[in-house]
Order: structure tokens, then C-alpha cells, then sequence
């Protein structure tokens, strides 16, 4: 059924129709609309089967859904950013147990500096605590990979993080066709937990691994992973025949037969860079891109065999590996192993900045120009920086760089560059 | 607010403070003594010799088990209950059993119990269960949480007043004056200082919360009631059990009930019940002892007797506040009261 | 199940590790001797019975009695009860109300008319017991409940020696004896009263007896000159007593009697005289700490109205008075005469200064010496320097109570048996004994003694009917329960609840506990928390 609707109250909707049974939820920017709808419909009676339990923060949060999974119930919780953090003990917890917990992560910058806008790095926080990553590009994959993901994790007893723009893709609204409810269910059985607490046939989850034993849990889990690789492409496929749109997949090319630059990128820049993609096509520019919904398995085979003939990749990633250079990047570089393609890396999008098709274009024409850095960051301020670094060179101890930044800028930061 | 919540077997009746007697009716032996009792924590743990979670642990589930009909589910936080009952590729919980992580024990059991109850299975009851260090400091906010929330799980908290399982390092619960390895017995104030610490049943009776109860693995009836007690009701309960550390205390392995006696004798740990945030009910010390006689039997409080010349103001305040809880919770009955 | 590797783990798989292997003490369950059992003469098991006692197995527990002692009806009622000074409950609150309880159980026995039998095949030997009194007819209960013959001679009308002859029956009603009695000729012990036997061996070659217990007790009075020039009334506390049992009138004594002496007898002797209705005045040369008599019982004289004129003795007796002098304590507690004197009235003095054993017959008896005393003596085995000759009671060294002459008759049945068989008995080696501080009491409830009734005051001193009644049931079943059960098991479940690495098995009522010695790490708590004392931490060999 088409509605006009914010993202997040699409993927609550969404969420809804796979029957959810324990929900918990704490208020994170921008997250929170996803768990309000959810717990409306609760309250309402609109979905029934289902606890809806405010916790006290983000930790009490994936902590529930940990003790209700175990229990035997689908569990689901919602977060970013900080409140990411916070649970970060409970994120390694839930799948070093193996529990089939699906959670949103409304994709914000980590502080500090405090900023509640979108970028990839709390997922990249928690990219190897062994969560199963699925980012979304649109509004209506960020409600269908809910589905797919339900399915996924219960498939494999792995807990899986549906990643979707903060801002971008909760916040905005969109024409969505939201399934019935027998879709759902033909698609997403009941839970059948492979492990759970019962009085009949009690067992002790979590016992203490010591080193005769660890690395093979742990090879088991990368094992798990290995098969989510397999698993992902063939529910996708499902997934189209029986809602009749694609959603989903390890990746997808677009326009990249014939093109010498590819672009890869996770989350909903695609969109912004398939537009710039037609429009140099339009000006024969050998482009195209790959979209990257399968973060964590990382699918190196695929990657691989997508970007084996571009003369060069450019990566654009709103993460940063501080110190290091592009997070994504360098997954994607693994993947080009063997090759001597250049991989670029292009920071963008930091908290929230906005990545607009002129500053995508001016990139990607000086990839095709071969002059581009090895690392930029897209739109940044030189001036700003320049001037700080001069600074900081100049005094013993400089202080905060936020707070000299703005002190230097003078109000208000927020305009566009 | 004078009697105790169960009424204790008169003499006459063959009463009895032992765990079984062969003279009574099985109903008013403990379920300690029965055969049958469902040993929920069994043989081939690591616990160290004389080791008083592990019996306080014993006490509370198998009284929980036979509450419930064994429909019941335990959640344990990270500490030394959980390491020495659970390592791979041993286990010696005979019940269902989860390890959360040391500071959310009770907001994974709150979630136990949202999906039993939703699954249909309202009747398995859920136990969320923790060392002081992952109840009072680490998982506060957690149990404040469930308290607040009032979730339907019993917290029992194990009190041995320190983090015995990384080496014995002071928590909120560790009593003034007491050496740990955070807080040596050196310097103008050796041991723990006067001024910290955290009430934690006084905290759990703020929250308002259906039940609160103090219990000792020296007093199994007591113990056993106020489990069986808490079962009978639904909502946020909780249950705090001192439990003496042979090793962490400084005491002979064979004397931790003894100490746990004293403890309570001496007034120092009170025990006593609360419902909805007010006391309701109290168990009066049978023969009262000074404080030295319980901290003599320790050597975490050696340093308050060393020479000829003991600390008198210290060991001093620490009789002042065995007598404040004496007065608080009336624990001096005079002759012809109920015992 | 599909339960992941290493993380999720099967219940019961920490029963492979056996930490057994970490202990360096490990416990014992023992039993240790209590120590009313060790200071019974009569050798009873009294934490045994009392064991049956608190079950509400009367009968179980009177049987009990009974594998030791034939006489608990009487025993309840005249033993001192030295168990019940070494009692461990004493140091808690009061000594357990043994001699109260062992009486309830005599009475009940008598009442359903309980009987005991005789499981030994016969022997075909039979033994010559001389004397009916506490002491022989302890040892022919014994030889005949060993499968002996026993023929008892006594010299007297009646069996019973001194708890005829010498305890009143406010102390000790006759029903009671007689009772008691019967049962053990109801064993098919035979009786020959007024059967004097002036020549032992002859007797024994008559008779063919294989072997002789003699127990004659000691029943001539101790003389002391005392100067009478008027012959005053002056009477030994023996015959006295006896012609109250034996005469059908009792003895005139005039308005007022002295009695002389500070044992039991003078006691029992004033107490009499005072319920006949005369007065009764005790004159002792010592003060009441240094009387020989239990204290209690000079209570209950003092209480009944008898005087005691102490630190006195009698220097002349006169035709309604006598002369006494003052004595005072010298710096080793003996009296010393201080030269002053007094008169006090009495119409008749009743001498109450000790008894002697007859020799007469006894001395004849090749073999058997004498000691200086006048006792006779006899070895470890209870036997004379004559062969086959034993000999047992007041008659040989002894403290010269009913209780430690029941012990003899036992003590000399067994070697005698022994003796029979051409064996030696060996008595087993004992326990250690129970002492308070191997006991954890926190556990016993606070419980107060329990009392007997006692006969007002008022029918105390003017009827001869029995001073102290017995318990009822419930107060009996009260006081058994008070036991510690001191060093024994008695299934209080405490080991089996304290242990931390559930390492005790219990095995079931009536069958204690074991240890699991796979997972015990030898901590010590059961051993601790044992009320009884019935377990100890002996080192592991490692």
C-alpha cells in the first residue's frame, strides 16, 4: 500500500508487520521516531503479541532485547550514535551469544564534539563486534530490509544492524508502498530460537571461554558471517518475488559495464551520486558506481569482480579512521587485493555536512583527470583549518580544536562552504 | 512493626534452627533438607573453599525452585558466581541460565521476563542475580531501572562487600574500616573510609517496589521464607544477602556461616523486609555480641587490633552504627515477644 | 537444541571435575562419647534412649534402658544422677531432666506392662547371686538375659536391699519396687528369701553353681562410744530403717529425735521421724558444704522443717537430752572441738555414722582379702581373690549409691559370662568424649527445664506419700528434646544444608549422611555447624 510518510514511521510500520515481540526503546536523535511509532501501535493495540518497555538507556535497551531473545521472543531496539556506544559492551555481547536481534542504527556522527547529525561513524564503531550490516540507500529499503533482516538473523542466530541515514532517510518524506501482512508472514516465519531458556531443557548460556577454546568460537563466528554472504543475495531474491521491487543484496552496479571510474559508497549518497553519474554519463564520462548494501559480511569476491576493470575507484565514505585515512576504503582496497587499481578515498559528509552534486562532480572529473589525492576530504574549509593548525603550531597547548574552530569562524558554523 | 513476616516453629512444636530435624513435619523443615531439594548450583564448581555465594546462591535458587515448581529462569552478572560456575566446558547451574555482562543483570532478566510473559509462558518466573559490585555500582542504573519500571524479576544481590573476583577491590558496599586491595590498611585511616558506601535495600525501599528483604546465609529459615516470600509476589523484588569471602575477608573457610552469625548478631547487618518502601517486619538478634567480636574474625579488619592498642574510636563508630540498625529495625526484642 | 559451541553448556557437566582433589583436611562423621553416658555407673545409654525418647518411642527407649539398667522406675526416683552434673546442657541453661524422664519411661513400662526377653540360648551354667538388693539383682538380670541360670539367696523376707532398707518410700514407693523386681524373676530368676548362706563354697558345690556373685551390701551400722550414763534411747539409723519397712507398727521415738550423722541416711532418717510426727533434729559435726548428703535433698529436709545443728558432736546422752560441743573448721576443713558445749533436747538419738559390710561369711572364703576399710576387695573383673567368686555393690570399694551398685551387677555379669565361657571380656575401647566445647549450641532452641511436681508441704510432713511426682507426656517429650545428643547424629540435616559444594549425601531417615569425598574441598563448615560435635576434620593424605 503507497503512503506518503516519514521514513522512520515507515520502517515502524514495517517493523510492525514482522510481528516484533519485545521492543525496547530509548530516545536517541534520530532514532527515536522509529520507537515512538512502534510504541503507539503498541499502546493502540495496532500490534498486538508485543512488550514495549522504556528503558533507562541505550545499555538497559539491547540488554532487554538480549534477555528477551534468550528467552525465546523477536526482539528489536533502535539506536545511534552515543546511545550505539553506550550499548557497546551489550552490541559484542549479543553476538557473541548469537542471538537473532534486529536493531536500527539511525546512522549520526560520535562526539565529541556532540553533533546530531548523519555520518557513518557509529557504525563503523561497532563494524567488527560480528553484527551482520545491511546499509539502505532509499526510504523504502530502509523499511524493506527490516523484513529481510528479521529473516536473516533467525536464519543464522546472528543479530543484524539495518543502518539508515539519520536525517536523510528518517526524517524525510517519501511515497513508500508498505506491504500487507501476509506478505510478511509468507516471507517471515515465527521465530524458532535455536537456543533458549526453558525449564524443560535448561541449559547455561554464556559460560567462560578460556584460550583452549576461544579462537574456535571466534572462527565460528567469521564462519557465520561467510555464510550471510551466501544467504544475503538468495533472501534478496526472494524478497523481489514476493514483493515485486528489488530491496536488499550483498551490492548493485549501476552503470558500470563499460566505466573506467567507479564509485563505491555505502547509505543514501547513492542517490546523489547515481544523479551526478547520469549526468556526466550524459557528458561521456566513462562512470558508474557500485552501492554497497552489505557492509558486514563484507563481500570481497563480489566487490572485487565489480570493480576488477575500472582504471580507478574512488570511495566515498562519511567516516574517517582518524589517523589512518577512509574506514570503507580500506575494506575496499581488501577486496581489490592482487590489482594495481587506485583506490581514492573521499571524506565526506562528516556530521552531517550536506554532499551536493557540484562537490561530487568537481571529484569525480578530477579522479578522471588522475589528480586526485589519495585521501581528501570533500568540502573542507582550508582557510579554517590552516589558520588552526598555524595556531596550535604557534602556542604550547592549544585547547579544544572545536571551541578555537568556532571562536575563529565567529557565528554561525553552520552554513554551507 | 514488631513480629517477622513467617512465624517461627516454637520448641515445644520441635522447633528448630537447624536446617532439617528429623522430630518436625517436612512442611516446616527447610528445603535445604529435603532429598528432593532441586540443588540448583551442584557439585564441581570453583568456588574457593568455605565459600559463602556459593551457598547463599544454593539457598536462594533451590527455596526459588520449589517456590515455582522449578518454573524458573536465572540471569547472572559477570563476577565471581558467574566465573566459577561456568567455565567451558563446565557448567554446575542445573537451571536455565544466562550470563549478561557485569552491569545489566537485571535489565537482561527484565527482558526474560517480557518474553516469557509474552511467549504465554507468565509462569516461569525470572531471577536476576549478582555480586555487590554488579548490583550496587556497576548495574545501579540498570536496577534502578527495573526497579522503576517494576519488571517482574527477583534481584538477589550476593554481598561479600568487595570485588572479590579481580582481587578483592573496595565497591560501594564495602564497610568502613575494611582492608581491601583499593583500600589498603596504610596511612591516618587504614581500610575503608567512614562517609561512602551505599545502603542498597534502603535504596531499592525508595524505589518503592513491592519487596525488599535482607537475609543471611547464617539464618537458612529466614532466608528460605523471604525467597519463598518474594516468588509469591510479582513485580520488582529484591533481596540482599550478606555472604562471607574466606579469602576477601580473612576469615577460616569453616567459620562463614559463624561470621555471617555475627554479622547479624552484632547488628551490623540487619535483617529485615519492606514492602512498598516501608519496613514490615524484622528478625530480632537472638545474642547480641559487641562489633569486636565480628571483626576479630577477619583479618581485613586486623589493622583495628594491631599492637596493644586497638582503634577504639573506629571500632567505636562502627558499634554506633550497629546500634543505629538496632534502634532502626527494633532488632532488641524484650523477653515474652514472639521469637 | 542447536546450542553454539563453548558458549552454551549442558547441565550437569561440572560433575567431571572432582574437587575433591583441592582439600588438604577432610571430615569424619564420628560418634563421640557423651558425657552423661560416661558418668552413668550404670553404664547407660542415656543419649541412646533419649534418642527414642523425643521420637515418642517410649517403648524403643525404655528397651534401651533396659540393655543396661533393669531398674529404671527406681532409678528415676534414687539414682543422684551424676549425668545430669555432667550434662552439657547445663552450661546453656539446665542439665536435661535425665532422672525425670528415665522415671517417666519405668512408670510407663510398669503401667503397660512392658517386658524384655530372654534371647540368648540357655548355657547350661548357672550362677549363685547371694544378696537381693540393687546389686544382685542387676547381675542376675544380666546373667539371665545371657542365657544363664541365676539362683538368688537372700538373707531377708523380702528382695531389695538398701531401696528397701534404706530409702523411704516417700522416696521410693514399694509398688514400685516390687514391680521392678518381678519383671527380672519373671525371666525366670529364681528367689529364695530368707535364705541366709553361711558357707559359700559349700553352697556353690550344692547347688552346682559355676560361679557366685556376692552382693550382701553393707548393713551393720558404724559404732562410735558415745557416753550414756542414763542409757538413754539411742538407736543405729539400719535397724531403724529397717523395722519401718519390716514392723507393721513404727518405731516409738518420743516427742523429739536427734539424729547424728551428715549423710543421706541421717536425711532419710530425720525426714521419717518428722512425718511420724515427731521433731527432727540433724546434729553434724561439719557445716552443709562439707555434708556427704546431696544438697537437694537437705532442701527438702530444711523445707519439711527438720533443724540441722552443724558443726556439732555429741559428747553425752542423757535421759532426754544430750550434750553436744561446738566445733569449728581448721585451716584443712577438718572439725576441731572448741570446748564449748550445749545441751539440746531429744528423746531418742538415732546414730546415722556410716555402715559396715559383714565380713563374717566373706572372710571364711579362702582367697578373698580384705581391705582396711572392711571392704572387699576384688580386680578390674569385679572377681575375689577366690576363683569364681565375684563380688560387687557396697560390699566392695565403692561410692556407695544404688546406681554404681546396678553398674557392678552389670559389670560383673559380663565377666562372669566371660569367666563361663572360659573367655576373657573385653570391655571396647571408649569414644572420645563429647565435651561442650566440640558442640556448636546456637542451634538448640532456648527451652527451659521442665520440673517435676513436688507434694505440698503440708502432706510432705505427715504422709509418707512419694515427695516428687513424675512428668506427663508432653512434659517428658519436652525434656527428652532438650538432649544435645551430644558427639551423636541426630539427623538435624545441618551438614548436608551448609555445605557449599553440595558434597554431603544424605541417606535417608534413619541412616545419617555421607560424605562425597569426589568434590568435598574440606573446608570445614559442616564440622563447624555440626550441633552435636559428631564430625571432625582429620588431615588428607596427600
Amino acid at each position: 500500500m503507497l503512503k506518503q510518510i516519514e521514513g522512520s514511521r515507515a520502517m515502524a510500520e514495517t517493523i510492525a508487520l514482522c510481528r516484533p515481540q519485545v521492543i525496547c526503546a530509548y530516545p536517541i536523535t534520530p532514532q527515536t521516531h522509529i520507537v515512538e511509532g512502534l510504541g503507539e501501535m503498541v499502546k493502540a493495540g495496532a500490534l498486538t503479541g508485543c512488550e514495549f518497555i522504556n528503558v533507562e538507556s541505550e545499555f538497559a535497551a539491547l540488554s532487554v532485547a538480549i534477555g528477551a531473545s534468550a528467552a525465546g521472543a523477536r526482539s528489536y531496539t533502535a539506536t545511534s550514535s552515543q546511545g550505539l556506544l553506550f550499548m557497546a559492551e551489550a552490541v559484542y555481547n549479543a553476538a557473541g551469544l548469537g542471538l537473532p536481534i534486529v536493531m536500527t542504527l539511525g546512522n549520526r556522527a560520535i562526539g565529541a564534539p556532540i553533533n546530531i547529525w548523519n555520518d557513518h561513524s557509529d557504525a563503523m564503531s561497532m563494524k567488527d563486534a560480528g553484527w551482520i550490516m545491511l546499509f539502505a540507500e532509499t526510504n523504502q529499503e530502509a523499511a524493506d530490509l527490516h523484513i529481510q533482516a528479521f529473516r536473516l538473523a533467525e536464519a543464522l542466530s546472528c543479530p543484524v544492524m539495518v543502518c539508515v541515514d539519520g536525517s536523510i532517510l528518517t526524517h524525510a518524506y517519501e511515497r513508500i508502498d508498505l506491504p500487507a501482512q501476509e506478505q510478511v508472514d509468507a516471507y517471515l516465519p515465527p521465530f524458532e530460537p535455536m537456543q533458549v531458556l526453558d525449564p524443560a531443557d535448561p541449559v547455561s548460556i554464556g559460560a567462560m571461554v578460556g584460550p583452549e577454546g576461544f579462537t574456535e568460537v571466534r572462527y565460528l563466528a567469521h564462519h557465520k558471517q561467510l555464510r550471510a554472504l551466501e544467504m544475503i543475495p538468495d533472501l534478496a531474491v526472494e524478497f523481489e518475488e514476493r514483493f515485486g521491487r528489488a530491496a536488499g543484496g550483498l551490492l548493485h552496479s549501476y552503470r558500470a559495464a563499460d566505466a573506467e571510474t567507479l564509485i563505491v559508497a555505502i547509505g543514501s549518497v547513492n542517490g546523489t551520486i547515481k544523479d551526478v553519474v547520469d549526468e556526466m554519463r550524459d557528458d561521456g564520462h566513462p562512470i558508474g558506481c557500485v552501492v554497497l548494501t552489505s557492509f558486514r559480511p563484507f563481500p570481497l569476491a563480489r566487490l572485487h569482480a565489480a570493480l576488477e576493470r575500472a582504471g580507478r575507484v574512488v570511495v566515498v565514505e562519511k567516516s574517517l579512521a582518524v589517523g589512518l585515512g577512509g574506514v570503507l576504503a580500506s575494506n575496499v582496497r581488501m577486496a581489490l587485493r592482487g590489482l594495481a587499481t587506485p583506490v581514492h578515498t573521499a571524506i565526506a559528509g562528516l556530521g552531517g555536512r550536506p554532499i551536493t552534486k557540484g562537490s561530487l562532480r568537481r571529484l569525480f572529473e578530477e579522479a578522471g583527470r588522475g589528480t586526485l589525492d589519495d585521501i581528501t576530504f570533500l568540502d573542507l574549509n582550508t582557510a579554517v583549518v590552516q589558520r588552526e593548525i598555524e595556531r596550535m603550531d604557534a602556542l604550547p597547548r592549544p585547547g579544544p580544536i572545536a571551541e578555537n574552530i568556532l571562536r575563529s569562524a565567529g557565528p554561525p558554523m553552520s552554513r554551507a562552504v | 512493626m514488631t513480629e517477622q513476616s513467617y512465624q517461627r516453629v516454637k520448641f515445644y512444636q520441635t522447633g528448630t534452627l537447624t536446617v532439617g530435624n528429623r522430630l518436625l513435619d517436612e512442611v516446616n523443615r527447610t528445603v535445604q533438607a529435603s532429598m528432593s531439594r532441586s540443588n540448583a548450583l551442584t557439585s564441581g564448581h570453583r568456588a574457593c573453599q568455605g565459600c559463602g555465594e556459593a551457598l547463599g546462591a544454593r539457598y536462594a535458587l533451590d527455596a526459588a525452585m520449589r517456590a515455582t515448581d522449578n518454573q524458573l529462569v536465572a540471569v547472572n552478572a559477570t563476577g565471581c558466581l558467574e566465573v566459577f560456575t561456568t567455565p567451558y566446558p563446565e557448567t554446575s547451574w542445573q537451571l536455565p541460565w544466562l550470563h549478561s555482562l557485569f552491569g545489566n543483570a537485571a535489565a537482561v532478566a527484565s527482558g526474560v521476563a517480557a518474553a516469557l510473559r509474552v511467549t504465554g509462558r507468565s509462569h516461569v518466573r525470572v531471577i536476576a542475580q549478582g555480586g555487590d559490585g554488579g548490583t550496587t555500582d556497576i548495574g545501579f542504573g540498570c536496577l534502578s531501572g527495573m526497579f522503576e519500571r517494576n519488571d517482574d524479576v527477583l534481584y538477589i544481590c550476593y554481598d561479600n562487600q568487595a570485588y572479590m573476583n579481580t582481587g578483592v577491590q573496595r565497591s560501594s558496599a564495602t564497610p568502613p574500616t575494611a582492608r581491601t586491595a583499593t583500600t589498603p590498611a596504610v596511612g591516618p585511616e587504614p581500610g575503608n573510609i567512614f562517609g561512602s558506601g551505599k545502603d542498597l535495600p534502603r535504596i531499592a525501599m525508595a524505589h518503592g517496589i513491592p519487596y525488599v528483604g535482607t537475609a543471611s546465609v547464617a539464618d537458612l529459615h529466614d532466608l528460605e521464607a523471604k525467597v519463598t516470600r518474594a516468588m509469591g509476589l510479582h513485580g520488582a523484588r529484591y533481596i540482599h544477602i550478606l555472604v562471607p569471602c574466606p579469602l576477601g575477608w580473612g576469615s577460616d573457610p569453616a567459620d562463614t556461616i559463624r561470621v555471617a552469625r555475627l554479622a547479624t548478631e552484632s547488628g551490623l547487618f540487619p535483617l529485615f523486609e519492606a514492602e512498598y518502601g516501608e519496613v514490615t517486619a524484622s528478625t530480632p538478634i537472638r545474642r547480641q555480641v559487641p562489633v569486636e567480636e565480628y571483626l576479630r574474625t577477619q583479618q581485613r579488619f586486623a589493622h583495628l587490633f594491631k599492637g596493644d592498642s586497638p582503634d577504639v574510636e573506629r571500632i567505636a563508630a562502627l558499634q554506633r552504627a550497629a546500634d543505629r540498625n538496632i534502634r532502626t529495625y527494633h532488632l532488641l526484642r524484650s523477653a515474652g515477644d514472639e521469637r | 537444541m542447536n546450542k553454539p559451541f563453548a558458549i552454551t553448556l549442558d547441565v550437569g557437566s561440572s560433575l567431571v571435575n572432582h574437587t575433591g582433589s583441592w582439600r588438604t583436611s577432610r571430615p569424619l562423621y564420628v560418634d563421640r562419647l557423651p558425657p552423661c553416658n560416661n558418668a552413668c555407673p550404670a553404664g547407660e545409654n542415656i543419649q541412646s534412649w533419649l534418642f527414642h525418647a523425643e521420637e515418642g518411642n517410649y517403648r524403643r527407649a525404655w528397651e534401651e534402658i533396659m540393655v543396661n539398667n533393669p531398674l529404671p522406675a527406681i532409678m528415676g526416683r534414687a539414682c543422684y544422677h551424676p549425668c545430669e552434673t555432667s550434662c552439657n546442657r547445663a552450661k546453656l541453661d539446665s542439665a536435661v531432666n535425665i532422672h525425670a524422664v528415665e522415671r517417666f519411661l519405668g512408670d510407663l513400662a510398669i503401667k503397660e506392662d512392658w517386658t524384655v526377653n530372654v534371647e540368648a540360648p540357655p548355657s547350661g551354667k548357672k550362677v549363685l547371686v547371694v544378696g537381693a538388693g540393687p546389686s544382685g539383682l542387676s547381675a542376675a538380670y544380666h546373667l539371665a538375659r545371657l542365657g544363664h541360670g541365676v539362683t538368688i539367696m537372700e538373707a531377708g523376707p523380702v528382695a531389695g536391699g538398701m531401696m528397701r532398707f534404706g530409702i523411704p518410700t516417700y522416696r521410693l514407693p514399694r509398688a514400685v519396687v516390687e514391680a521392678e523386681v518381678q519383671r527380672i524373676l519373671d525371666l525366670g530368676v529364681e528367689l529364695r528369701l530368707n535364705t541366709k548362706v553361711e558357707d559359700i563354697a559349700g553352697t556353690m558345690k550344692d547347688g552346682g553353681f559355676d560361679a557366685c556373685f556376692i552382693a550382701i551390701g553393707a548393713h551393720l551400722a558404724k559404732r562410735v562410744d558415745i557416753p550414756a550414763p542414763d542409757a538413754g534411747h539411742i538407736l543405729d539409723a539400719i535397724s531403724f530403717l529397717h523395722k519401718m519397712e519390716t514392723e507393721a507398727e513404727p518405731p516409738k521415738l518420743g516427742r523429739r529425735v536427734v539424729v547424728y550423722g551428715g549423710g543421706n541416711t541421717a536425711l532419710d532418717v530425720a525426714r521419717t521421724a518428722k512425718r511420724l510426727g515427731d521433731e527432727a533434729v540433724i546434729v553434724y559435726r561439719r557445716t552443709r558444704e562439707k555434708m556427704p548428703a546431696h544438697d537437694f535433698e537437705v532442701e527438702e529436709a530444711l523445707d519439711e522443717g527438720v533443724t540441722i545443728n552443724w558443726l556439732r558432736t555429741i559428747t553425752q546422752i542423757d535421759e532426754g537430752s544430750i550434750t553436744v560441743e561446738k566445733m569449728e573448721l581448721d585451716a584443712s576443713g577438718y572439725p576441731r572441738p572448741t570446748g564449748e558445749y550445749e545441751t539440746i533436747a531429744g528423746d531418742t538419738v538415732v546414730l546415722a555414722l556410716g555402715q559396715n559390710v559383714d565380713t563374717s561369711v566373706i572372710a571364711r572364703i579362702p582367697g578373698v582379702t580384705m581391705s582396711r576399710d572392711g571392704v572387699v576387695e576384688v580386680s578390674p573383673n569385679m572377681m575375689t581373690g577366690h576363683q569364681g567368686i565375684f563380688a560387687g555393690g557396697d560390699m566392695v570399694p565403692s561410692e556407695r549409691t544404688i546406681t554404681i551398685a546396678v553398674g557392678h551387677g552389670k559389670k560383673a555379669a559380663r565377666h562372669i559370662d566371660a569367666y563361663l565361657r572360659g573367655a576373657a571380656y573385653q570391655a571396647p575401647p571408649k569414644h572420645e568424649l563429647a565435651s561442650f566445647d566440640k558442640l556448636n549450641t546456637w542451634y538448640y532452641s532456648d527451652a527451659d527445664k521442665m520440673v517435676q511436681p513436688a507434694l505440698d508441704l503440708i502432706r510432705r510432713r505427715t504422709t509418707f506419700e512419694e515427695v516428687m511426682g513424675g512428668l506427663d507426656e508432653s512434659n517428658a517429650l519436652f525434656e527428652a528434646r532438650r538432649c544435645l545428643s551430644c558427639g551423636n547424629c541426630f539427623e538435624c540435616d545441618n551438614c548436608f544444608g551448609v555445605c557449599p559444594d553440595n558434597a554431603v549425601i544424605k541417606l535417608g531417615p534413619g541412616n545419617r549422611f555421607a560424605f562425597n569425598l569426589d568434590f568435598c574441598k574440606g573446608c570445614g563448615i559442616c564440622a563447624q555447624e555440626c550441633p552435636c560435635g559428631a564430625i571432625v576434620m582429620i588431615p588428607e593424605d596427600i
